[in-house]
């Protein structure tokens, strides 16, 4: 299968300078991170704050250029293209924010902020094409009429309604792939629902692929249930597969405490909850990451080679695993705790 | 007055007066909270939770005003309090965890003198005493004690800056406290043994709790009573297992719901219709309204009051009234 | 034109920046009409001394006979003049730098910020004072450009910081992944966010000349206009004999009076921009 985008051996390492003559520190935020995008698919890409995946979306977008490692675009090198075809990579891969109050610049009405990307990049010719295509989007987006929203600032917009002008947006320049930086957990719970829906749509309708990246499993669940999951941890993939297989029968440990963390709106199975299968609460920092496998200081399975030698991603079985110990992890069933 | 209630408020009432018009942000809510166990109230922004939970404390924000009502604390009504009072009642008797705490504390004080501070401003103790309470707190709320009370709020994680903050909230042996959205902005981990510790603070001291969040789903495991705002009015309250299994709101049920989970079937999850109401240009009748799916013509002329609907369990719902029982649907 | 009207509808539904607007304009009449109703006559006539105020002599006359209220409607041509054209170069060499600094970045941001704090941790006014000593001031012109030379580095820092602010913001870093060109993303994304900053600098900066201007002026540095209002000032203290003469105290008071209102003026203006130029604050 032809890949629409991918990922190998992607490094990310920050320097932090402190002060004049203070020596600079690293942070690996991604490690040797290989992953493959099919055109037309949904990833979850779930993990905790400070995992790495909002450096992954930046890296994906093109916003930060990996310090090693390669972004294959239909196999072709994104840093190695002419200056066309990054901007076709460009229109490719868009982004869709967090806070949508952030992602839309409050002097600016709505018809401003999303006419500009097609008037500027010539996917229209005048204002008069840029009115008609802008509606059209809004359409897409399911905020009708759209005269109703075209002269209106952001402010002046729902939580849910600035999220569907997100969505407009990123859909604007015909992209392949949509990467979503935890585009619900601002959303009033009642309506995150319907978000997430219109992105499954606009995956079928449109046949746009998206990452989808969230700390919220039941969320990713939701949206990629025919796709993929990708779990990180301290800027490595150490889990990754197809949901449905993944959640049946999670192997890493981490995904295991994870899942077991997920508040379940059922009080029978929630007020039985069992312990987090974790040695630690703390989440190590970046700055000064354990040695060999990562997660080692909080795995309850780990052992001396842990602490020595970090886990290569494995193939096993349809899914790849960074661990070493995957035999002796024992299995997690959802609802275990009855 | 009831012997197993804490806090009593009666048809409480505040509005906050705007330039763009006067806003109802908690319409004539009556509430009970039952000693020595946890409330957990829901609702979107905008419901009037965080409102409510200030007017506990007698702290609403300028331009609010509350209109009308009272609050009892063991009887008496802390609205009625003089300021020496209302010193001692704050934090002594309730004291909160307010949403993203972990930001409030002062960056330049070690979390030491912080809670040093905190106690002498309120009661005549010894340093020794403070620090060998402070130590007792945050060893309980899974920290080490030696090394967070000599440390400042940055050198410390979100999840462990939130600990230090109920251990903060617990210093002054309080009745009751007040948690507004205690685990927004942590991770799943982080929430998880957040509520795992509020959990044994409510068993093991039992100390009252009243919980306020937006996400029904994670009340679950703690709440023993939840209740459900929407535009300012308490829409429905009752036993924690009775409104997940039997709400009776439609609102309850939406809510519950639209909360995508990984045990659910995901085919029958479903979001709300419509959007959260503009307090502003508020719908007749039942606030609720455009967004129900069984909303009857009565539901748009006629706010439905708070009824009976099962045991300790009320709603506020025309569906649901016994005198309209012809009109309730399938 | 409908963001024009806006912008004064609003200004007018704030009490006081409605007051401001109103004292500014009037200040602003007095500059551009007044000359043009009043003759100024410089002529020392004795006779005329120290008249008080009449029909003829709004606000009587000063030492030398000569009208006091013409003098200071003269000055506020000067006055108003310097003012504005400091802000102007103020603004253009502030901005400009304090945008280019935020928005490059790197060593380029390093030097200019070198400049900048260099410039901040000398004072202002007695360099003011040099300054105006060794050029010789002739003209509104070479006024404006000594008092600007010194006020456009806290202009410079706070611009840098606030673009610096505003390119990490989500709506700035969508703009790139969409691939929309600096251009764009400096005048139409950027400059709207810091407009109701600069208008407010602008107005800000031009209060703060005129207090430099007049106090210049009153040390007999810049002695260029007999009209200019600390000049008039520096005149009603040494050859009036300042509170010491009870005759001369409509001249000494008039110019003081005018700058006060003036400065009043601005703030109260000041007060209304942001809420005007800020959608979300306008209702």
């Amino acid at each position: 299968m032809s890949s629409l985008l991918e990922l190998r051996n992607v490094s990310m390492i920050f320097e932090q300078k402190s002060g004049m003559f203070g020596q600079a520190r690293t942070i690996p935020a991604l490690t040797d991170v290989n992953l493959e995008i099919h055109p037309g698919e949904i990833i979850a890409l779930v993990g905790e704050s400070g995992c790495g995946k909002t450096t992954l979306g930046k890296v994906i977008t093109g916003l930060y250029k990996a310090t090693s490692g390669e972004l294959l675009f239909y196999g072709k090198n994104i840093w190695s293209l002419s200056k066309a075809g990054f901007g076709e990579y460009r229109h490719s891969v868009q982004l869709v924010q967090q806070d949508s109050y952030a992602a839309l610049n409050p002097m600016r009405t709505i018809f401003q902020s999303l006419s500009a990307p097609i008037l500027e990049n010539k996917l229209v010719k005048n204002r008069k094409e840029a009115l008609d295509k802008v509606s059209q989007l809004l359409e897409i987006v399911e905020l009708s009429p759209p005269e109703q929203f075209l002269e209106k600032y952001p402010h002046q917009l729902s939580g849910g309604q600035r999220q569907r002008v997100l969505m407009a947006r990123a859909i604007s320049l015909n992209p392949k792939l949509i990467v979503a930086d935890e585009p619900v957990s601002m959303v009033d719970v009642s309506l995150r629902l319907s978000i997430l829906n219109l992105m499954a749509s606009l995956n079928r309708k449109l046949g746009i692929a998206f990452i989808y990246i969230t700390h919220d499993l039941a969320t990713a669940r939701y949206i990629a249930q025919n796709g993929r999951l990708a779990v990180m941890y301290l800027g490595k993939i150490v889990e990754q597969g197809n949901m449905a297989e993944v959640l049946s029968n999670p192997r890493h440990p981490y995904l295991q405490a994870l899942l077991t963390a997920v508040p379940i709106p059922n009080p029978r199975i929630a007020k039985a909850k069992r312990e987090l299968p974790l040695k630690s609460l703390e989440m190590p920092s970046l700055l000064n990451p354990p040695t060999g496998c990562a997660f080692h200081p909080r795995c309850l399975y780990a052992s001396r080679k842990c602490e020595e030698e970090a886990p290569p991603l494995a193939p096993c079985g349809n899914r790849v695993i960074a661990c070493h110990h995957e035999e002796r992890v024992p299995v997690w069933k959802l609802a275990s705790a009855k | 007055m009831n012997e197993q209630h804490l806090l009593e408020i009666r048809d409480l009432t505040i509005e906050f007066a705007l330039r763009s018009g006067v806003i109802r942000a908690v319409d004539r809510v009556s509430l009970d909270i039952p000693k020595g166990r946890v409330t957990a109230l829901v609702g979107e922004s905008g419901s009037g939770k965080s409102t409510l939970a200030s007017a506990i404390l007698n702290i609403v924000s300028s331009p609010g005003i509350i209109k009308g009502g009272s609050i009892a604390f063991n009887g008496s009504d802390i609205l009625k309090y003089k300021a020496n009072q209302m010193q001692k009642y704050r934090w002594t008797d309730v004291s909160m965890v307010f949403q993203a705490a972990q930001n409030t504390l002062n960056p330049v004080m070690r979390i030491g003198e912080q809670m040093t501070e905190t106690v002498l401003s309120h009661k005549k103790m010894s340093r020794e005493e403070i620090v060998k309470k402070a130590s007792r707190l945050l060893d309980y709320v899974r920290l080490e004690p030696d090394r967070v009370l000599k440390a400042y709020p940055h050198e410390l994680s979100g999840g462990m800056k939130q600990r230090v903050m109920i251990a903060f909230s617990l210093l002054l042996d309080p009745q009751l406290v007040i948690f507004d959205e205690p685990t927004t902005a942590l991770d799943v981990i982080t929430q998880d043994y957040i509520f795992d510790i509020l959990q044994k603070i409510n068993r093991e001291m039992g100390i009252t709790m009243l919980l306020l969040s937006h996400d029904i789903a994670v009340v679950a495991r703690v709440a023993d009573r939840v209740g459900v705002m929407y535009a300012g009015k308490l829409v429905e309250i009752g036993d924690t297992f009775e409104i997940f299994e039997n709400p009776k709101h439609p609102y309850t049920a939406g809510l519950i719901k639209a909360a995508p989970s990984l045990l659910d079937d995901i085919g029958k999850t479903k979001s709300i219709a419509g959007s959260p109401p503009n307090l502003l240009k508020l719908p007749t009748g039942c606030a609720f309204h455009p967004r129900c799916e069984s909303a009857k013509d009565i539901c748009r002329k006629v706010a439905p009051d708070l009824i009976a609907v099962g045991d300790g369990h009320t709603a506020a719902c025309h569906l649901h009234d016994p005198f309209r029982k012809g009109e309730k649907p399938a | 034109m409908r963001a024009a009207l806006d912008f004064f509808r609003i200004i007018c539904r704030n009490k006081r920046s409605l007051l401001g607007l109103i004292i500014l304009v009037m200040f602003l009449f007095m500059a551009a009409v007044g000359p043009l109703l009043f003759k100024l006559d410089m002529t020392v006539s004795f006779e005329g001394r120290y008249q008080p105020p009449s029909w003829e002599h709004w606000l009587g006359t000063d030492f030398g006979g000569r009208d006091t209220f013409i003098q200071l409607v003269y000055g506020s041509q000067e006055v108003l003049t310097v003012a504005f054209l400091t802000a102007v170069i103020t603004m253009l060499v502030g901005a400009v730098l304090g945008l280019v600094s935020g928005l490059i970045g790197g060593r380029l941001d390093r030097s200019i910020m070198l400049v900048t704090n260099l410039f901040l941790t000398i004072p202002n006014f007695p360099i003011l004072i040099i300054l105006a000593a060794l050029f010789t001031i002739q003209n509104p012109f070479s006024f404006a450009l000594v008092l600007s030379a010194w006020s456009w580095p806290g202009l410079t820092r706070t611009v840098r910081s606030q673009i610096i602010s505003l390119k990490e913001r989500d709506f700035i870093v969508i703009c790139r992944v969409m691939g929309l060109s600096h251009f764009h993303i400096i005048f139409k994304e950027l400059l709207p966010n810091i407009t109701s900053y600069l208008s407010i600098n602008f107005i800000m900066i031009m209060r703060g000349a005129i207090t430099a201007s007049v106090g210049i002026m009153l040390l007999g540095l810049a002695p260029y206009s007999p009209t200019n209002w600390g000049q008039m000032l520096n005149l009603a203290i040494s050859q009036t004999g300042g509170i010491f003469n009870p005759l001369g105290y409509i001249y000494l008071a008039s110019p003081i009076v005018c700058l006060a209102l003036f400065q009043l003026g601005c703030i109260f203006f000041a007060n209304g921009i942001d809420e005007a130029l800020n959608p979300r604050l306008r209702q």
